[in-house]
């Protein structure tokens, strides 16, 4: 066949249909076929909230989207090349985000008049010209194909069609000239028992993969080169997947057993999953009757000497503010680990936000500081919750990891690192006083501040904790006012002095000049493109992004004075620039967008442009 | 058995260095005293024992207590006290609460407690009445109380506690008087020994705002309005001069010059129906209220199973390496 193959950098796809489509597993396959070929890649699913909204409406709309390169990307990409199409309303939803002159494959067979008018169009997009005008349309009859391919094949005419996502896959893995092996090892291992499914869908697979070969179609194909990546071995993996073995990691590296305690809630869940399944490495999870006992009981399990953890999104933070205060009260180590979703309320449980800043910073009563950090990739959110358990063992204090929907089903390469290099985290818990010497539960380390762990069940140290207001040392109950003062400073004092335990902040780019970028958590990917990008068209941009909001580096102030103009964007109303402004009386400007969905790099090199013209 | 390791302590060695703070002539003090005087019976270590508990009169207890203590948030006792029973089970774990931290604020978490069996000893000090806020009632306040957040009478109809608890699949409930202090003892014994959760509700008078709760169990008539359950023996009260006999699932007060003991509703505590029969004469217009063990059962508790889980899969998997985990799957390598 005359088919020419093109060398492309990069590639941007979608794949989307109705929930009960497969998209976000014809995505998953997509991505590891295109891991194990080398390629940097980055990815975004976008899935509702509903497990089945009715068939074929707009809100049931599952999508999928990968971007992939032989270069070093950091975004899921902005709008897709290609998009699949399984049904009239993912064409709807998706349609207007499409590259100008981007590939549309459709399947037409779900284009029935009760379809289109459930998707709200009063007339068949596919006959009435609107958009060939701006799109190559490639129109399949997926649903026929697949009954053809698989006739002999022992299954139900229903079950058949559910193998078109397989189709659609194999079309995709023929355009970008990829392996069919590894999806179907995989399908020999999902489906084991079940020869039948697993030949189906090996059979639309290829059935779709020889129909894009053989028809006239698809003229040209792309390659994307392996990407030049630092030596070293891979895997892809999402965020709560990375979170969970940082965790993991960072209770091997102390010594001491991880306690989960938590609740069922989108999109935190999984870590809960993950973990309950590392039974073997000791851990335990107690999945418990709610938010507020969920971290009530990892106060017990850290009172008692285990690294204690939690995971939630933003409605379960406000459930766990009062047991947080307690958490600080009684300076115990714990990591709080909020995966961001829209909000307010119930919000958008399955999109994504950094909306919760503010209530990770201030959400408590009184004077409750506590350290926050974030993570800023997929693969980041392991190292960012290593480091939270380190810092919270340190410092005796409990610590908020930020992550967000985005970052925690969204993927990546992630070299793989190894646990030997880890910082170490040495964790001592006291083990008694001199004789005659009375036990000081508050007296602090001189140079963090911490107080001593000191674990039930050992000799001599028996002494009571508790929310009330303590004093200096002893740890007694004390309504003294200087007293209560004085402890307000210290905890305050004691999370400033994680700043000696940060690194110093890296700049990206030059280290004064226009315009500094400022961000923090999951946006860092569309910032660092931006800047890439700008810095092709010589602009004098530069990138900081902010690991530890509380506290901040020491060494900002000193580096956004060099700057003319500090924009910072987030998935918020100006959460963070607010801190920036506060703190460094910069005339920082926002860059805010809350849709739901990961700000896009081409919005940020507009506001730049902008910006400085 | 007598063991060179068992400590022989007093009751001052479970006396903190505090100094307690209820008001005087309050209930409080009694359970206090009684509970630092048996604990020393049990012959267990001091620092193996932890005392959790919420928020009101009753969770300053810890305080008092020579032993680990926390005096959490309102309501939460039994969710922190889960999360050290979990994290170290051979410590022996008591929760101190009130019918208001326990039964409103944290009702959740006290019911679900139960239901797990999470060896946990909960301690409810039932006043009925919120004391600390100074006079509102409470859960487990009668019908038409009137307080300051209720000039004309309460609406609420009152918990109660045992079939609470019952409801819930605990394994192990109990009741007792403040001022009835060897039953007291016998029962913060018996639910020591109780492998798996048990619930001790303990009527306390508050002389402050709710004085004479329970004047009738406990003035010079009490034994004709308290009956005192013991396993295995009939149903006799009131100095052995009134019975309760059982007709279906009816039970009636029988006088004993016309009645042998043979007659009588004999007490069976791991008899789960008729637990729920007995709890149901709690401030009964007619049936003396019930003391002593109402149910104990033997099941497997949540944090022994959680043990065997962990215990199990790192036989059956090896114990695990982070490194595997991280190298496990689709990997590749780049060089």
């Amino acid at each position: 066949m005359g088919k020419t193959f093109k060398t492309i950098d990069d590639a941007v796809i979608r794949f989307a249909g109705d929930s009960g489509d497969g998209m976000q597993l014809t995505g998953g396959r997509f991505t590891e076929t295109t891991a194990s070929i080398g390629n940097d890649l980055s990815t975004l699913p976008d899935f509702p909230a509903e497990i089945r909204a009715p068939a074929g409406s707009l809100a049931g709309v599952s999508a999928f989207q990968i971007h992939f390169s032989s270069k070093d990307i950091h975004t899921p990409g902005d709008d897709p090349d290609v998009l699949v199409a399984m049904n009239p309303a993912a064409l709807k939803v998706h349609q207007k985000e499409i590259t100008p002159g981007g590939t549309i494959i459709i399947n037409t067979d779900s284009f029935t008049k009760k379809n289109l008018n459930f998707a709200g169009y009063d007339s068949n997009p596919l006959d009435d010209g609107t958009l060939d005008d701006y799109f190559t349309v490639i129109p399949i009859e997926m649903n026929k194909l697949v009954t053809a391919a698989c006739e002999g094949v022992e299954l139900s005419p229903k079950f058949v069609i559910r193998t078109k996502n397989f189709f659609a896959l194999g079309v995709l893995y023929y355009m970008y000239d990829r392996p069919l092996e590894a999806t179907e090892k995989w399908l020999e291992k999902k489906f084991a028992g079940k020869d039948v499914i697993i030949e189906a869908n090996k059979k639309a697979m290829y059935a779709g993969y020889n129909y894009a070969d053989t028809t006239e179609l698809f003229t040209t194909r792309f390659k994307v080169e392996k990407a030049v990546l630092p030596n070293g071995t891979y895997r892809n993996i999402n965020g709560n997947h990375a979170t969970s073995l940082g965790l993991l990691a960072a209770s091997e590296k102390s010594g001491l057993k991880l306690f989960f305690g938590g609740y069922p809630i989108t999109p935190a869940s999984d870590i809960l999953h993950t973990l309950a399944a590392w039974k073997h490495f000791g851990v335990q999870t107690f999945q418990a009757e709610d938010e507020i006992a969920g971290i009530c009981s990892i106060i017990g399990a850290s009172f008692t000497g285990n690294l204690a953890v939690t995971s939630t999104s933003g409605p379960g933070i406000a459930l766990k503010g009062e047991a947080m205060g307690l958490a600080v009260m009684t300076e115990l180590p714990m990591v709080i680990i909020n995966v961001q979703r829209g909000g307010p309320s119930t919000g958008l449980p399955t999109k994504t936000e950094q909306s919760d800043l503010n209530q990770a910073l201030y959400g408590r009563n009184g004077e409750a500081p506590l350290p926050v950090i974030a993570a800023a990739t997929p693969g980041d959110c392991f190292y960012a919750a290593y480091e939270a358990s380190r810092i919270a063992l340190k410092y005796m204090t409990p610590v908020v990891l930020l992550t967000d929907g985005y970052l925690a089903n969204g993927s990546e390469p992630w070299k793989i690192p190894d646990v030997d290099n880890l910082d170490s985290i040495d964790v001592e818990f006291i083990k008694g006083v001199k004789d005659g010497e009375e036990f000081m539960p508050y007296k602090r380390d001189e140079e963090t501040l911490s107080r001593p762990w000191a674990i039930p069940g050992v000799p001599g140290l028996e002494h009571r904790v508790g929310g009330l207001e303590k004093a200096e040392n002893t740890g007694h109950v004390s309504y003294d006012p200087d007293n209560h003062h004085r402890m307000v400073e210290l905890r305050q004092e004691k999370v400033n002095r994680i700043q000696n335990d940060i690194a110093e902040t890296e700049v990206f780019g030059e280290e004064n000049g226009d315009v500094l970028i400022l961000s923090w958590g999951g946006t860092f990917g569309s910032c660092r493109s931006a800047v890439e990008t700008l810095h092709e068209h010589n602009k004098s941009v530069s990138h900081v992004h902010i690991r530890w909001i509380s506290p901040l580096p020491k060494d900002l102030g000193e580096i956004i004075i060099k700057f003319k103009n500090v924009l910072v964007p987030e998935i918020n109303m100006g959460q963070f620039i607010k801190l920036i402004r506060s703190e460094y009386l910069v005339d920082a400007k926002g860059l805010n967008q809350v849709n739901g969905k990961p700000i896009s790099a081409s919005k940020i090199v507009e506001t730049v442009n902008e910006m400085i013209g | 058995m007598s063991d060179v390791n068992t400590p022989t302590y007093t009751k001052k060695d479970f006396e903190s260095d505090q100094s307690v703070r209820w008001c005087p002539g309050c209930g409080d003090y009694g359970i206090l005293a009684q509970t630092q005087k048996t604990m020393p019976t049990f012959g267990r270590k001091k620092e193996d024992f932890v005392f959790v508990s919420g928020i009101g009169c009753s969770s300053r207890f810890p305080y008092y207590m020579n032993a680990y203590g926390f005096h959490t948030i309102h309501g939460r006792a039994p969710a922190v006290a889960s999360g050290v029973k979990i994290a170290n089970p051979d410590l022996s774990v008591w929760v101190v609460t009130g019918d208001g931290d326990g039964l409103s604020i944290g009702g959740n978490h006290f019911m679900h407690a139960l239901r797990r069996n999470m060896d946990l000893n909960i301690l409810l000090f039932n006043n009925r009445i919120y004391g600390l806020t100074k006079g509102q009632y409470s859960p487990t306040s009668e019908v038409g109380k009137v307080t300051k957040a209720t000039p004309y009478g309460s609406l609420d109809i009152p918990l109660n506690p045992p079939s609470l608890a019952l409801g819930a699949q605990a394994t192990f409930v109990a009741r007792t008087i403040d001022r009835w202090q060897a039953h007291l003892s016998q029962m913060l014994e018996r639910s020591y020994h109780h492998d798996g959760g048990s619930l001790i509700e303990i009527y306390q008078n508050c002389n402050i705002f709710n004085d004479n709760a329970f004047e009738e169990y406990t003035s010079a008539d009490k034994f004709d309005n308290v009956i005192e359950v013991k396993h295995g023996e009939p149903m006799v009260f009131s100095k052995g001069t009134k019975g309760i006999k059982l007709d279906g699932f009816k039970a009636t007060v029988v006088d004993m010059e016309k009645h042998s003991l043979d007659d009588l509703l004999v007490h069976d505590e791991t008899n789960l129906d008729l637990a729920h029969i007995i709890a149901n004469w709690t401030s009964h217009p007619v049936l003396p209220e019930p003391i002593g063990v109402i149910y104990s059962v033997d099941k497997p508790t949540y944090n022994s199973e959680m043990v065997s889980q962990v215990d199990s899969a790192i036989k059956a998997k090896g114990a695990g390496k982070v490194q595997d985990l991280l190298n496990a799957g689709d990997i590749w390598t780049v060089k």
